[in-house]
């Protein structure tokens, strides 16, 4: 653990080394984690009298002090602390009881809710609690038509906006989605849900076996692969698309033998995918629209699971099997400067973070019968490849995928006892579980 | 290599456990006091298995099932009681499927039965019925298997696979499926190309003895339909392996 701890540190130093002038800014190096704030929420105050109010409310206390407290940037102060009386806008909040001990917050969000005429209607407020001058930090009013689902959206608007305005104006992630497969029909299916694994929706009606989801960054469509049959070739492996626009497949380029493993571009132009068109699995590059595929490499030994570098483009990181058990390597986008990253063990299912500093990766560090560990989640500093270990309970973990603001991870774990997502602060902590219906797996967090 | 601690510790429990017992075994045990919470719904799981789970033509095998926790549950699509077990003579090597639903989610699970062609029968028998396509390609187009996070060809393999080319220049009109697979060990995408350069050594060794590409199709399973679904190395190694399909 201490040792953890250090190399982290260590891993941290080193990007404040690097950026100098952001050396200040503590959320915008590393993991985007950094030194937390004491943050009180209180409870929204009734505004009406209609009978949704009061289950509304309910609704988007719960949601606002998750999205808050998931963040990693808050250190949420207990409700126990506060103060008896519930503000319900500025004129009604006592200020030093919020700033001072017991509760002792830096800001406290609250506000108030109501419903009328079938509308939700919110107004929020962020104050500085320790700025009694000039308090207000943020104001914001919702309308929407009154549904659990909009008091759930209107939450996570307003912590979003918190999260914006105080987390060194990185946007919060409270409003992204996470895409992945689920066997709970009887057959694997690309599934959507929030972030926090509300609204878990079934997007393909494959009933064949899709895999490895991976959203565009402009959120319109899902890349992933898919078994089909053709009555000419047989059954084979395509890359399909679903158009999230249109609520429904829409056609890509097929290609000879088996393709898996799509994956954007930030810039959302090209996409890096393995193909066994030639004969042995290689990996592709090819136009968002399917066409002018162009291979990157060129050896023999499985090459899949490709993710670019999302802040340049400029480069691939993939799992290579050249040299035996898959490792992960990286490469420039054209297919030239081949670096292995991992020497040991058995690597698999790198993705790059937002700001390109590290990968996330699943790993058997320790390989072979009676090795000890399992198969953890680790990141890597892709400069000087010093790594850290995320996960440590000698199970199956598996298809990380960072979050868009580079502080979350979501992942696959067997722990629970099945195949299940899970999701945890960059730095390990917070791990919690999302999916508990069939087994879901392979999760992709969206770009936004 | 972890056994032996493992050893020291269940009789660590098991020391514990008699003294906590003897210890408390003057008390009348306690009636529950609090009520406790409606459950959440309970894990469902399922097993199937064959025995014998491989067998010759005509013979007959039985399928046994276990579920826990399931209210429906169906055997290769049709429905049946959440525990029991049925026969079946399958015509060739087949793999059932059991499917169980309940409030805790759906589980599936496989079990693979190997037909083999009876014994050759001898000569003396004179009403020999020529033997269809399919029982001439099981016998002469068999499974080949392979090492761990290996795609290349055993000797074994080797063998097997100039077997079958001999029998597809003697069948011209035969086109064969190569299904590449993978155990359950390791990442669901590495498996599929993994199970894709299984398929595609055997596809090579078939070219290379002068099969047309033309006649071969190939496709990789990775570990999405293992034959066998239990976790050890007897299973891993039967799913190890590509398996050939006569195309008709």
């Amino acid at each position: 653990m201490l040792k953890k701890m250090k190399l982290f540190l260590l891993i941290l130093s080193l990007s404040f080394a690097l950026t100098p002038a952001s050396a200040q800014d503590k959320f915008r190096t590393g993991t985007n984690l950094g030194a937390t704030m004491r943050m009180a929420a209180a409870d929204f105050k009734a505004s009406t009298g209609d009978p949704q109010t009061g289950p509304l409310n309910t609704v988007f206390n719960q949601t606002l002090w998750n999205d808050l407290d998931n963040s990693g940037i808050f250190e949420m102060v207990a409700k126990s602390f506060y103060p008896l009386q519930t503000p319900g806008s500025p004129g009604e909040i006592k200020l030093e009881a919020w700033g001072n001990p017991p509760p002792n917050a830096s800001m406290v969000a609250f506000g108030n809710l109501g419903v009328a005429n079938g509308k939700i209607e919110v107004q929020g407020w962020l104050f500085d609690a320790k700025n009694t001058a000039s308090p207000q930090v943020l104001g914001k009013q919702y309308k929407e038509d009154a549904t659990p689902e909009n008091a759930r959206l209107i939450a996570h608007r307003f912590a979003d906006e918190i999260i914006y305005r105080l987390g060194g104006g990185i946007p919060g992630i409270a409003e992204t989605k996470i895409y992945f497969i689920s066997s709970r029909t009887g057959s694997k299916e690309v599934f959507s849900m929030d972030y926090d694994g509300a609204g878990q929706q079934q997007l393909t009606h494959l009933r064949s076996i899709a895999l490895s989801p991976r959203v565009s960054p402009d959120n319109s469509r899902v890349a992933f692969s898919g078994l089909i049959t053709d009555s000419q070739r047989g059954p084979s492996w395509q890359i399909l698309m679903y158009s999230l626009d249109l609520g429904r497949p829409v056609n890509f380029s097929h290609f000879g033998g088996g393709n898996f493993t799509p994956a954007w571009s930030s810039d959302n132009t090209r996409l890096a995918f393995s193909s066994s068109m030639p004969g042995d699995p290689e990996i592709y590059t090819v136009g968002a629209n399917g066409g002018s595929p162009k291979r990157l490499t060129a050896f023999r030994g499985s090459d899949v699971a490709p993710v670019w570098n999302p802040k340049t483009n400029g480069q691939i990181a993939w799992v290579s099997g050249r040299n035996g058990l898959p490792q992960i390597f990286v490469m420039d986008a054209d297919g030239s400067n081949i670096q292995q990253m991992t020497s040991e063990g058995y690597a698999v299912s790198p993705s790059w973070s937002p700001n390109g500093q590290f990968l996330t990766f699943s790993w058997i560090r320790h390989y072979g019968p009676g090795a000890p560990g399992g198969q953890d989640i680790y990141i890597m500093d892709v400069a000087s490849r010093q790594f850290v270990q995320l996960t440590h309970d000698a199970r199956v973990n598996d298809f990380p995928s960072w979050s868009p603001d580079g502080r979350h991870i979501v992942f696959q774990s067997n722990r629970s006892g099945s195949d299940q997502i899970w999701m945890m602060l960059a730095d390990g902590t917070h791990q919690q579980q999302l999916t508990r219906e069939g087994k879901n797996s392979q999760p992709n967090w969206s770009y936004k | 290599m972890n056994r032996k601690r493992h050893c020291t510790f269940l009789v660590g429990i098991l020391a514990l456990l008699i003294m906590v017992i003897s210890g408390c075994g003057g008390k009348k045990p306690q009636p529950p006091v609090t009520k406790v919470p409606p459950p959440q719904p309970k894990p469902v799981t399922a097993t199937l298995s064959a025995n014998p789970t491989s067998i010759e033509r005509g013979q007959t095998t039985t399928l046994s099932w276990n579920t826990e926790n399931a209210d429906d549950v169906t055997l290769e699509g049709n429905k049946v009681d959440t525990n029991g077990s049925q026969s079946a003579s399958p015509n060739q090597s087949t793999t059932y499927r059991l499917i169980a639903k309940g409030p805790g989610g759906t589980q599936e699970a496989t079990a693979r039965v190997t037909v083999s062609a009876p014994a050759a029968t001898t000569p003396t028998t004179t009403t020999t019925t020529p033997l269809s396509d399919d029982q001439i390609f099981a016998q002469a187009v068999q499974d080949i298997y392979f090492d761990y996070d290996s795609a290349k060809l055993t000797s074994d393999s080797q063998q097997k696979l100039a077997q079958a080319a001999q029998a597809l220049s003697q069948h011209p009109n035969w086109k064969v499926r190569i299904e590449g697979n993978c155990d359950e060990r390791g990442s669901t995408e590495y498996n599929l190309t993994l199970g894709d350069e299984r398929a595609n050594s055997a596809r090579q060794a078939l070219t290379q003895a002068g099969v047309t590409a033309d006649r071969l199709q190939t496709i990789s399973y990775g570990k999405e339909k293992p034959a066998c679904t239990e976790s050890n190395e007897d299973c891993w190694q039967m799913n190890r392996r590509d398996h050939f399909v006569l195309l008709h």
